[in-house]
């Protein structure tokens, strides 16, 4: 992976500048030597990794915008951070850069059950927002599988779905307002309690940015009461093909499931052999579709979804009976990634959305691939909202595996924009699918992306090297190469 | 003098780089109902972009719709209704703007307009999933997807969504649908005071039950109302939404009466006359008379509304009219006095964390007065880096948001 040439006058300063970020964030806030920075040198995507020239962990508001003014200053490089868990190298350090870890920004500032919301700072865990708000009966909605590990501000960066999002929306859509430091130190508030957009939509921006924006220190989350009941359905099909179908014929049915995830052969087999969740080993696919609200809203579209099963040609349909039964289907999908990881010695997940009717076409098309590049590939996914994750199962010690399966992974993707979806639908671009933006984004639109984040950070000093293939100045983003005579006059209709 | 009524996506990126060429701005009107909405421009080319129009792409299994930017709402509704589907977030014309014609999806987007299951199912900006537009550099880029789910590259579905046709004309807009719900009740608790009655709400809202409208209509404006249960009231009329499977609604109608009975008489509106109430409030059609009266929108917590609403009415006619449980309120003042009236509804808004825009004054109070929130200067200076990041010459609706922008 190509990154931006380091900075050879800002290593030879290192010292110098060690020093100036210990004057602004003491004691062991600034970690400079290599065994502790080794911590730091990658995030959820391990198959890269780069020591950093230092990492800050600052405590306050004031600390980050210090911090931020004095690498503009010093023409630094800035990787922010939250706990590391991203799956496309978001947070992979620079040589030349800091890394900016918000793990000390970890308190719940305010619950404010009166405007059904919470005001956390970004190191908050997403669970923990869940957990503060529990005992009054509501929960933060977006809830992707890191949950336990994952922060907030972390989630904000990528704006992380999960599997309740096709019903419940994904982070922009939960998230109210932010505190962000813009990487000249200035401080602004974009949103607020009430939910309405005033001037830009900075905000919604901001949702997803990947840290090349802006440092979020301030999180105002949206707070849902949490359903009553809660029922997961079980469906085995014979095949990946009568499974999708019935994805599309609950869809189409008008039904919007809490959550619909889907398993392929080698998905169910890794899981049962991993924690024995009871699934149907004879199926070729199965449905996990759970469904929320008031006890009879639950039974009537549990009862039309397992009809709908059967008519798609479902060979097993099992209704959780208690809460201990609907955990115990979501266990085998909810350790799905450690039950792949038993069965090869490395596996990478690939994030990709597509129309929900061509998921039987591209599962097959993956197969296929798999057998050309000879590798295993699982498939367990977010089947309601079209979004893939395969698992592609590799072995890091075999000469040449790792090029193999990336290979692979971005064949996948390519497939993915072919048919008429996106690159990432949660995971983020990052460094993973940088290089692959080309296949979505014709230049004019990257450049246009990239204008944006000039308004933001006009030195490119946030998080460079992730998102865009090519950095372009921004002196050289601005200029409008238009010359009078040589533009056509508008051949259009007019009075 | 111009006018450009562009056929396809390519004529208007051409009428647009010969704008920026030029330095010759641009006027972009769609359907043209929300001409008066934002600080009046003076610009001397009009970009009509009435000919884009038309449902590119509708495939309802996979809850997307593609038009083009023009295409009017009605046609969008009626096609998916066809099959069973909406937009959720419930887009509703402005009536204080009194304007005539046809809402089309793109006046829409580009003035983020959300009805009341904005609470529930968020804003358009959380609908809009991609989009083709012309920037002000005049080129074509388009961003986002045709998927439901998506982080592919910023989200500038979301930052074109609100600004108002100041950063991209839009050409061609990709819109999540959702199923529409099979039944529909509205539960109306009479005689309530602002504070309780918003309060209730929010505890409404705040409940399991699912609740997708959450309103309040002072008794001069529920009497306004075209259904007999809230215009005879006599009361003020707090009112409760749920939608759903059939017997799901019905039974979270009942124990939603059940939970707001204590609080006052209570009726329950079946669906005809849900969706008249809701429409009018949504569009805040009961504040539309007296026409001479300042409409203001105001986002506010929830829980702060009541106060500063009656803060506001205090010593002034006028009135108010609360949707989102309280986080959304129409008020509409006698105009007069009007910038220190601005001055004190600006305050005490920005006190209580809120936002304001004026959405109704004559166009001299719209030019002097701000429309919408002046920024502090940190923000300021980021809205013009990023209005000139898309429009750098300042062609397109200069000044409709702010002056000089």
């Amino acid at each position: 992976m190509r990154m931006p040439a380091a900075d050879e006058r800002l290593l030879a300063r290192r010292d110098a500048l060690v020093a100036a970020l210990r004057a602004i964030v003491p004691g062991e806030g600034v970690v400079a030597e290599e065994e502790a920075l080794r911590v730091y040198e990658t995030d959820g995507l391990t198959a890269y990794r780069q020591i950093p020239l230092a990492v800050v962990l600052p405590e306050t508001v004031e600390q980050v915008s210090a911090v931020l003014r004095l690498c503009r200053a010093e023409g630094v490089k800035v990787v922010p951070r939250g706990a590391g868990t991203g799956l496309s190298g978001g947070a992979l350090p620079l040589t030349d850069g800091i890394v900016l870890g918000l793990g000390k920004f970890n308190r719940i500032l305010e619950v404010d059950l009166a405007n059904r919301c919470a005001v956390v700072q970004p190191g908050v865990t997403n669970l923990a927002i869940s957990e503060a708000v529990s005992p009054q009966g509501f929960y933060y909605a977006p809830d992707p599988s890191s949950q336990i590990a994952c922060t907030i501000g972390g989630n904000v960066a990528e704006n992380s779905g999960g599997v309740h999002c096709l019903k419940y929306g994904v982070t922009a859509n939960n998230v109210l307002a932010v505190q962000v430091v813009l990487m000249d130190g200035e401080v602004v508030r974009l949103g607020g309690k009430h939910g309405d957009t005033a001037g830009y939509d900075l905000l919604g921006v901001l949702n997803g940015s990947e840290g090349l924006l802006g440092v979020v220190t301030e999180v105002t989350v949206r707070i849902l009461a949490r359903p009553p009941l809660a029922v997961a359905l079980l469906l085995g099909f014979p095949t990946s093909e009568a499974g999708a179908d019935c994805v599309a014929r609950v869809i189409g049915a008008g039904i919007i499931p809490a959550g619909m995830e889907m398993m392929d052969k080698p998905a169910i087999d890794a899981a049962e052999a991993f924690c024995h969740p009871g699934y149907p080993t004879d199926a070729g696919a199965i449905l996990i579709v759970e469904l929320d609200g008031v006890a009879e809203e639950v039974d009537e579209l549990a009862s039309r979804v397992a009809a709908i099963a059967r008519e798609a040609g479902a060979t097993t349909v099992r209704q959780s009976r208690d809460e201990a039964e609907r955990l115990v289907f979501w266990k085998g999908r909810k350790s799905a990634f450690p039950a792949v990881g038993r069965i090869a010695p490395d596996y990478i997940c690939m994030d990709g959305t597509i129309p929900r009717a061509r998921i039987a076409e591209v599962l097959a098309a993956i197969g296929r691939m798999a057998r050309d590049y000879g590798l295993g590939v699982a498939n367990v996914f977010h089947a309601g909202d079209g979004n893939l994750h395969p698992l592609i199962l590799f072995d890091a010690n075999v000469p040449g595996q790792t090029e193999k399966a990336e290979a692979f992974g971005a064949d996948i993707l390519r497939l993915c924009v072919a048919v008429g979806g996106v690159l990432t639908g949660e995971h983020g671009v990052g460094v993973e699918k940088r290089d692959l933006m080309g296949t979505m984004f014709d230049e004019t639109d990257l450049a246009q992306q990239q204008r944006l984040k000039c308004a933001f950070d006009p030195d490119g000093l946030l998080n460079p090297g992730k998102v865009f293939p090519v950095l372009h100045r921004c002196a050289e983003l601005g200029r409008m190469h238009v010359h009078k005579g040589a533009l056509r006059f508008p051949d259009l209709p007019r009075f | 003098m111009a006018r450009f009524e562009p056929a396809d996506a390519a004529q208007a990126r051409e009428a647009v780089a010969w704008a920026a060429a030029e330095g010759e701005p641009l006027a972009v009107v769609s359907g043209g109902t929300k001409r008066a909405l934002g600080r009046p421009m003076q610009v001397p080319h009009e970009l009509a972009l009435g000919r884009l129009a038309g449902i590119v792409d509708y495939e309802p299994s996979e809850l997307v719709l593609t038009a083009r930017a023009a295409t009017p709402l009605s046609d969008i509704r009626r096609v998916l209704a066809q099959r069973g589907q909406e937009l959720a977030f419930e887009p509703c014309a402005v009536a204080p703007l009194g304007a005539a014609g046809e809402p089309t999806l793109g006046g829409v987007v580009g003035c983020n307009l959300s009805g009341p299951r904005r609470l529930r199912a968020g804003a358009a900006r959380d609908h809009v999933l991609g989009v083709a537009a012309v920037t002000g550099r005049g080129e074509a880029v388009k961003a986002g997807g045709k998927v439901v789910k998506n982080v592919t590259g910023y989200d500038l579905p979301k930052l074109f969504t609100g600004s108002y046709g100041t950063l991209a004309v839009l050409t061609e807009i990709t819109v999540k649908v959702m199923p529409a719900a099979e039944k529909l009740r509205t539960i109306l608790v009479f005689g309530l005071p602002a504070g309780r009655a918003v309060a209730l709400l929010g505890e409404a809202v705040g409940s399991p039950l699912d609740v997708t409208g959450a309103a309040y209509l002072p008794p001069a404006i529920a009497a306004r109302s075209g259904v007999a249960h809230v215009a005879g009231a006599r009361a003020s009329v707090a009112a409760l939404r749920v939608e759903g499977p059939p017997s799901s609604t019905l039974v979270r109608a009942a124990a939603l009466r059940e939970r707001v009975g204590a609080a006052g008489p209570v009726e329950e509106l079946h669906g005809t006359n849900s969706r008249r109430l809701w429409d009018e409030v949504g569009s805040a059609a009961l504040l539309a008379e007296p026409a001479g009266r300042l409409v203001w929108r105001l986002g506010l917590p929830p829980a702060a509304a009541a106060g500063v609403v009656e803060g506001l009415l205090a010593g002034i006619e006028g009135s108010a009219l609360y949707d989102w449980a309280g986080a959304r309120v129409w008020l509409a003042l006698a105009n007069r006095e009007a910038a220190v009236q601005a001055a004190r509804v600006r305050a005490a808004v920005a006190a209580a964390g809120g936002t304001a825009l004026l959405v109704r004054a004559p166009e001299a109070l719209r030019e002097t007065l701000d429309v919408f929130d002046p920024e502090p200067p940190s923000l300021a200076g980021l809205t013009r880096r990023v209005k000139q990041a898309f429009d750098p010459k300042g062609v397109l609706n200069p000044g409709r948001m702010h002056a000089g922008l």
